[in-house]
């Protein structure tokens, strides 16, 4: 495996940003009433209610019954999220050297944009004195196998998936060369369509 | 059209002789060629089935079938790893690849002598709801070829044909179709129990650690299960029982001792403690949904059980703390695919990070790539305290929710699995795709948080004719007691079974078979 450290580099950025300083200000929350508005609004809402007699014929408790007949979801107030996240140029940048994937266009920032802003309703839920979770099985003890080869050499076998190898070598083209500066990246990377 | 629906009545007919294996594989071949305009199936693997149905014959001949799937027909969703098989996750970066492994569970299935019919379609790396978007094309949901709705239908203007859910769509639309018994789907926050939900089948949610995850090409690892579905419940309990157990490759897995059961046919529904969590009533619930779940838990009540409200007040958190969560893993776990070892290579040689780039710019679609760069953004040294591990406290609380709930003596939950029944695919693509799955995993991936098995079954129709669902939440490694309510459900409502429908206008845009015909 490739180190994923510090020796990744950045890519070409597919469309041009208007300028160096300019933020991206996505609308994707609702308006401060959750319930109807924006992300959780469905395409469809005009289904009759279930017709009687198709489940059997047993008596329905219609208002008495325990299922919550009204949604019961808590409005996020938009004045206790953070403000609208700042997806600068910079960023950019830095998130492709990181990820060796490329925005490819400006669609793909604004799909950032909205994804930050989506997990910013974290930020009304108070974690105070609790802890992370790593795993479900937090609660048992994770198997450990003795440090013992449990199967043959399979080297040739695994050599057999790559595309270019030599002897028992997974065969790279030269490295240490960084990436073209952005402006220089224009013919960098071969686009499939 | 194979005479037999479930693998139980199927199991049984192959042992008293009423149809062979070859026979039985045959007619599940000639069903996926009629079906296969609904893009099930990415590859078929024709030429291996017949070859295992010959194989069980001989073993039923001899009068030593190996077990309940000797001579089943089987599908599996194209991210397990198959020997010899193509196996794809429906991306351009594995296009071609064949793993020279196969999965722990798809081995479980051979070694019982199932037969692998072929590799389901799927969202690209199992990233969405929909089952749209793939390399290989959209899955089709077979309910809209069914006379129930179509006979509905006829009345209004066709909204073209509808999304069978996602990610596991191929392997939910496998099923609903007859083209095979049980088929394998993988669940991180959702995607057996939506598209069973949405393509009217039995999807099963395991605990997490109960099966093995070995060999299946991992989106978020402390989320994903394998997942099962099936026609009934009876049959996801066997292949449950099949695959269920400690795996020395998968860490992960429990080391319990873990027995197969058969569920019983009858339950004292009088002694049982049903919870309804109340914030499953979320924004955009449809109608028919909400009375559907309504008449469930009538139905428990009505029949002696207690039904009690219970909340687990951080549910709508949860698909936002999953956003977080999800992107985050991807983003480590995508970065196997450079290139170098296996899977799609770039042609680009000036050097290896050029390489890297060119690679995983041509080979991950939108959605993929989307995924990773917004994980890296939460994983940022700035973002990291802020973003994921808050929404790691948040899961704990989500967990506890749920612990909370099962303490207070409620045996399971009772819960919508989506929001409404199917969308037709020009209206679902209105939006993209991380909206739809937060919408449409919004009561699912919960349970993925707290590790917890949910299975869904189909309850009744809509007015449009198409399949409507609920699910059971129940208790951790508690699934004989959570499908034995399940069943209790089953056999109450009568959900019908599908009618397709074959006319020549489905087989008219028909996307093009691959057939992939290597031995195992």
């Amino acid at each position: 495996m490739p180190c994923w450290g510090p020796r990744v580099v950045g890519l070409r950025l597919g469309v041009k940003l208007a300028s160096r300083t300019e933020t991206l200000r996505p609308g994707f929350l609702p308006r401060g009433d959750g319930r109807t508005a924006g992300s959780w609004r469905r395409w469809r809402h005009r289904g009759a209610p279930l017709q009687a007699g198709r489940l059997g014929d047993e008596k329905s408790h219609g208002g008495g019954s325990k299922v919550p007949q009204t949604p019961t979801w808590q409005a996020v107030a938009e004045s206790n999220l953070p403000q609208k996240p700042d997806v600068t140029l910079q960023l950019i940048d830095h998130l492709e050297r990181l990820a060796l994937v490329d925005f490819r266009n400006q669609e793909g920032v604004t799909q950032l944009a909205k994804a930050i802003k989506f997990a910013d309703r974290l930020h009304t839920v108070n974690t105070e004195g609790v802890e992370p979770m790593d795993s479900v099985l937090e609660d048992r003890c994770l198997y450990l196998r003795r440090d013992e080869a449990t199967e043959e050499n399979n080297a040739e076998v695994l050599l057999s998936v790559a595309r270019r190898t030599v002897e028992e070598y997974f065969v790279s083209p030269p490295g240490n060369i960084p990436l073209p500066k952005r402006d220089e990246q224009d013919n960098l990377l071969i686009d499939p369509e | 059209l194979c005479p037999f629906v479930l693998q139980l009545q199927v199991s049984v007919a192959l042992r008293e002789g009423q149809i062979r294996p070859t026979e039985l594989c045959h007619r599940c071949l000639s069903q996926i060629e009629e079906t296969k305009f609904l893009n099930a199936y990415i590859t078929v693997t024709e030429e291996a089935a017949f070859k295992q149905a010959e194989e069980s014959e001989e073993r039923f001949k001899r009068g030593k079938p190996l077990g309940p799937l000797d001579g089943v027909p089987v599908a599996v969703k194209d991210n397990f790893s198959t020997a010899g098989i193509e196996t794809t996750c429906a991306s351009k970066m594995l296009q071609g690849y064949i793993p020279p492994f196969t999965a722990t569970v798809v081995q479980k299935l051979l070694d019982q002598g199932a037969v692998l019919m072929g590799k389901t379609n799927l969202d690209e790396f199992a990233m969405g709801s929909g089952s749209i978007d793939s390399i290989f094309g959209p899955v089709r949901n077979p309910w809209g070829y069914s006379k129930q709705y179509r006979g509905e239908s006829s009345r209004r203007e066709d909204p073209g044909w509808l999304i069978a859910g996602g990610s596991s769509g191929g392997s939910a639309a496998a099923v609903a179709s007859l083209t095979c018994f049980a088929s394998l789907g993988s669940d991180t926050g959702g995607s057996t129990r939506n598209p069973a939900a949405l393509c009217g089948i039995v999807g099963l949610k395991p605990t997490y650690g109960l099966l093995s995850r070995h060999g299946l090409i991992p989106l978020v690892n402390s989320m994903d299960v394998p997942g099962i579905l099936t026609r009934s419940v009876d049959d996801a309990a066997t292949v449950l029982g099949v695959l269920a157990g400690h795996d020395p490759k998968d860490s992960t897995t429990v080391q319990d001792h873990i027995e197969s059961f058969e569920l019983p046919d009858e339950i004292a529904v009088q002694n049982l403690c049903v919870g309804i969590p109340k914030e499953y009533h979320a924004p955009g619930l449809s109608s028919e949904t909400l009375a559907a779940w309504t008449r469930a838990a009538d139905l428990f009540e009505n029949a002696g059980a207690k039904v009690v409200q219970v909340s687990l007040p951080h549910t709508q958190y949860s698909i936002v703390c999953y956003h977080v969560l999800c992107c985050t893993e991807v983003a480590s776990n995508m970065a196997r695919f450079d290139g170098l070892e296996f899977g799609h290579r770039s042609k680009m040689e000036s050097s290896t990070e050029a390489m890297y780039a060119a690679t995983r710019h041509e080979g991950f679609n939108d959605v993929v790539r989307g995924r990773i760069l917004s994980g890296n953004y939460f994983l940022l040294k700035q973002n990291y305290e802020r973003y994921f591990l808050k929404a790691q406290k948040v899961r704990h609380l989500i967990a506890n929710d749920f612990l909370k709930a099962f303490s207070s003596g409620v045996d399971f939950l009772l819960a919508p699995t989506t929001l409404s029944d199917a969308a037709p695919y020009l209206e679902f693509t209105k939006e993209d795709n991380r909206t739809r799955s937060a919408q449409e995993d919004i009561f699912t991936q919960s349970a993925n948080m707290a590790g917890l098995p949910a299975v869904t079954i189909p309850l009744t129709l809509s007015t449009r004719g198409l399949p409507i669902s609920l699910q059971f939440i129940g208790r951790g490694f508690q699934e004989q007691k959570l499908l034995s309510v399940a069943k209790w459900l089953e056999k109450v409502v009568k959900f019908p079974l599908i009618e397709l429908e074959a006319t020549a206008g489905n087989l008219q845009d028909a996307p093009k078979h691959k057939t992939f015909t290597s031995a195992l």
